[in-house]
């Protein structure tokens, strides 16, 4: 059984009700799914014994700019015991930007949320500490939307005053 | 004539206590080192023995701003960098020089986005804009020589009766 038919046996044994989309694109494989089922899936990749997805390797967000869901969360999750890496996506639109926080199932997911808060503008519920993680906190504005200029929003971030 | 020729036949010499006073402060520039990020690495690499910025008085690095009078600014000041940079420009002792190194700190180099502050001149005075990136310790180690080449123009009157800047309290809690 290759890693597919493998991941894909088990989240629809486990998860019958849930809606799966499964693809694989140059050996990389992707998972799909609605994003109140993010906490469930993901505990259940980390702790089954044949799957094992026990690292996190990153939580970022892609912003689609015209797409009806705006945004989408993904997860780079690593699997030490079948030496390969699946790819858990969700749809957030704008209307709605929580996502339950994956952070107490991969402590690395903490900081990976902020930085998708801080750059994303994405909301994770339950997060232990959630703060931005680069911007000043008092910053308004989510730099990586591509309604973000480049050279920024002149006068969100404070200067020093110059003496004389 | 040498000053020890001189020194060795007549004993004496004259000069101006302006010139000494210049001439002792450009010999013993002792540079705050705020390296921040990537020309660190060449503004350490000017204090080994190699390029050995200590033939030019400079060997002192201070870690503290306080027994330090020329800041070398290396690196990439990001927005949030930019208060701690001042913050330690302040609570340097006046007469003090600051050497803006690379070309991230001069203009905000490669950086061209919404972090990185568009060169420190935003905000902070600017004595030596030094190109390159890195530049090479020979460069850093010119920008010195200039350093000095302007502090020994100076006279000991342009340091007097300036008043002390009002320094804004911070609280910490
Ligand atoms: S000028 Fe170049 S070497 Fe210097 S801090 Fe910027 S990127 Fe790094």
């Amino acid at each position: 059984m290759d890693l597919k038919e493998l991941v894909t046996y088990k989240l629809k044994e486990k998860f019958p009700e849930v809606e799966f989309d499964i693809t694989d694109y140059k050996e990389q494989l992707a998972v799909t799914f609605d994003k109140k089922n993010i906490v469930n899936v993901a505990s259940f990749l980390k702790d089954d014994p044949d799957l094992q997805f026990k690292l996190c390797e990153d939580v970022t967000a892609i912003d689609w700019a015209r797409r009806k869901n705006r945004f989408a969360v993904v997860y780079h999750i690593f699997s030490l015991k079948l030496n390969s890496r699946i790819r858990l996506k969700s749809d957030v639109d704008e209307s709605d930007l929580s996502v339950d926080s994956v952070a107490f199932v991969w402590k690395t997911a903490d900081w990976h949320e902020r930085e998708t808060y801080d750059m994303y503008g994405i909301i994770f519920n339950n997060h232990p500490d959630f703060r931005r993680m680069y911007m000043p906190e008092e910053f308004e504005y989510y730099p990586l939307r591509k309604d973000f200029p480049l050279m920024g929003i002149p006068g969100s971030l404070p200067l020093p005053k110059k003496d004389e | 004539m040498g000053l020890e020729a001189k020194l060795k036949q007549d004993g004496f010499f004259t000069s101006t206590v302006d010139a000494l006073v210049a001439w002792a402060r450009k010999s013993a520039v002792w540079p705050m080192p705020m390296g921040i990020s990537c020309c660190a690495i060449e503004m350490m690499a000017s204090g080994d023995p190699r390029y050995d910025i200590a033939r030019f008085g400079s060997e002192v690095m201070r870690f503290t701003p306080r027994q330090s009078d020329c800041m070398i600014v290396a690196g990439t000041v990001t927005y949030k960098m930019s208060h701690v940079v001042k913050k330690i420009y302040d609570q340097m002792p006046a007469p003090k020089w600051v050497i803006a190194m690379g070309a991230c700190t001069s203009s905000g180099g490669m950086y061209r986005s919404y972090p990185v502050v568009q060169g420190i001149d935003q905000f902070m005075p600017v004595d030596i804009y030094l190109a390159g990136c890195p530049p090479r310790p020979d460069n850093l180690l010119n920008a010195l020589m200039q350093i000095q080449e302007k502090i020994g123009r100076t006279k000991a009157r342009d340091f007097q009766d300036r008043p002390l800047p009002e320094l804004p309290v911070i609280q910490n809690n």
